[in-house]
């Protein structure tokens, strides 16, 4: 039996979001898995059906915690001490990065960040991560009780399987002080589609030259009823907000088509669109890596090459 | 009063290195150093450098400590966090240190520290751009036992304790963290200063300041890795893109509109 604790994140409808699904399938493909799913804070109603043995509820981890994670790592710390799981699994989001890491060093585990697939044979448990901004894959072994580790969103497919866990809550008895505290939250407004949740990305990189061009940009993602990203090269020069940033430290977008318009292809900007359905490559020079990950390629000015695709798109959509 | 700042900075291989270049040595799970192409300190890193280098120019008396572990250092590459402006750099130099883990990493930042005296903020870059592991910063926080703000976007000093901005998906917390504190820098603080005529002279002269692991009471045996290196290689790529082709460019923007409706994508 490989006992395995998954740490299960909400989305903003307050669900379980699809990286904790997709985390499930991942774990229940463990040799002699029985998975414990915990979720720090309530619990939806569709937990009674997630597919696995247990569901824990961690209620106790007040606001204040949002962004500092104190409370959560140490009742996460305590959950874990008390059931010994041989592996536990977060999502690789913030949440996940900084709680998962703080827990390995506080329990002398090792953690492996960003997997992108996990196995185990007896007793080794073994994991895959891109490294070097995704050009490498690195195979390790974990040799520590439990291994730690954050998978990442869209590596495994979420099942829909269903199952009839046990469910009961966990009260960690700790209370943690916050010796850091968050005294406000500033939302900055978003016109049109979340980048994460839109079906088309038109997303625009160095080759652009300036900020001018993201009108033009912004015109086709319009059209396309679609959001627009950038390569961090393009936001780091200011050319557009960062929140615009897709990439391994940017957002990750998974659209039906991403249009990448002079974009070199780094790996760590492929990083956070390798899940889109067709990756559309325009760009004028034809030795970019960006045509090696590409469905669909221009090798062109994307001056001369947008405004025809515009009007087309338009018509096609009308 | 003077502020005691700790940078952590990393060597590594160049993230611009073409990808033609990039080259793995499977017989030693190691990067092919490519030619002519020098190292560099972590992108991200050198924002953790501008984020002090920034609260020294508030005003504030700051002392700036850049501490690295590795070896093989490269030193016109590390040297670069003094010539736009820190003020030391305290290096743990050991071959030793070829084959650790990030455990490994922490363990001996935290030695390192402890014996350099007191400080009062600790910066790391948000995440490494080799291993792409972003916790040694995080893993310090909990060795130390400091409290952690991760993905700081501005800093500014008010008496004994940081207001910070943290980087959320739609816009920022504002969170105030006591001295000390850990905190980890994201690129959204800005581009790092470039270096000066007069930085990149007055960090020619200056020394790096040494360790070996046995100046720090540790052994290579203190170090074993927990998170061990089965095989590093570059993975293969089975795409073939489909140039869309026709008379100009404005026929390949119409042409390409035609296909993915052909293929229902719009």
């Amino acid at each position: 039996m490989t006992s395995i604790l998954l740490v299960a994140e909400l989305d903003e409808q307050d669900e379980i979001n699809q990286s904790t699904l997709q985390a499930i399938a991942a774990a229940n493909g463990l040799i002699d898995a029985v998975v414990t799913v915990a979720i720090v804070g309530e619990a939806p109603s569709s937990a009674n059906t997630l597919a696995v043995e247990k569901v824990v509820t961690l209620a106790e981890v007040s606001v204040v915690d949002e962004g500092i994670y104190d409370q959560a790592t140490a009742d996460i710390s305590k959950l874990v001490a008390s059931t010994s799981p041989e592996v536990v699994i977060f999502g690789k989001s913030d949440f996940g990065s900084v709680v998962g890491a703080r827990l390995a060093f506080r329990s002398d585990s090792a953690f492996a960040g960003d997997c992108i697939e996990i196995s185990n044979r007896g007793d080794d448990f073994s994991v895959t991560r891109p490294v070097y901004g995704g050009s490498a894959l690195a195979e390790f072994d974990i040799v520590s009780n439990p291994a730690i580790i954050t998978l990442r969103s869209g590596a495994y497919e979420a099942s829909n399987e269903t199952g009839s866990p046990s469910v009961e809550a966990f009260d960690s008895g700790v209370t943690v002080g916050h010796a850091a505290s968050v005294t406000g939250t500033v939302a900055e407004p978003r016109e049109g589609v979340r980048l994460e949740d839109a079906n088309f990305v038109v997303s625009g990189g160095r080759g652009l030259g300036g900020p001018e061009p993201f009108s033009v940009l912004t015109e086709l993602a319009n059209a396309l009823g679609g959001a627009v990203g950038a390569s961090r090269a393009a936001c780091d020069a200011g050319w557009i907000d960062h929140s615009h940033q897709v990439g391994l430290t940017g957002k990750s977008v998974s659209p039906d088509v991403y249009i990448a318009v002079g974009i070199s292809g780094a790996s760590q900007h492929m990083a956070g669109c390798s899940s889109s359905r067709a990756i559309v490559a325009i760009n004028k020079d034809a030795d970019s890596n960006i045509f090696k990950e590409a469905r669909f390629g221009i090798v062109g000015d994307w001056e001369k090459v947008l405004p025809s695709f515009l009007a087309t798109v338009r018509e096609l959509r009308a | 009063m003077t502020v005691r700042i700790v940078v952590l900075a990393k060597q590594v291989p160049d993230p611009e290195t073409p990808p033609s270049q990039f080259k793995i040595d499977e017989s030693t799970n190691s990067v092919i150093p490519p030619n002519g192409v020098p190292p560099v300190v972590n992108g991200f890193d050198l924002n953790a450098v501008e984020a002090a280098l920034l609260i020294r120019d508030s005003g504030a008396d700051v002392e700036i400590t850049v501490m690295s572990v590795g070896s093989n250092f490269v030193m016109d590459t590390m040297k670069k966090p003094l010539a736009m402006g820190a003020d030391r750099l305290v290096l743990v130099d050991d071959s030793g240190l070829d084959n650790i883990d990030s455990a490994g990493t922490v363990k001996v930042l935290a030695a390192v520290i402890q014996k350099n005296g007191p400080y009062d903020l600790i910066l790391g870059g948000r995440q490494a751009s080799d291993w792409d592991q972003a916790h040694v910063t995080l893993g310090l926080s909990e060795v130390l036992g400091l409290p952690l703000v991760s993905l700081v976007q501005k800093l500014e000093l008010n008496g004994d304790s940081v207001s910070l901005q943290r980087v959320i998906p739609d816009g920022y917390q504002t969170i105030t963290a006591p001295l000390p504190s850990v905190l980890t820098i994201t690129n959204e603080l800005g581009e790092p200063r470039y270096p000066n005529l007069r930085g990149i002279m007055q960090a020619s002269r200056k020394k790096p300041e040494t360790f070996s692991l046995s100046d720090l009471g540790l052994s290579v045996h203190d170090l074993a890795p927990i998170l061990k290196l089965k095989k590093l290689y570059i993975p293969e790529s089975n795409k073939q893109v489909e140039l869309i082709d026709g008379e100009d460019e404005a026929d390949y923007g119409k042409k390409l509109a035609l296909r993915l409706r052909e293929e229902k994508l719009i």
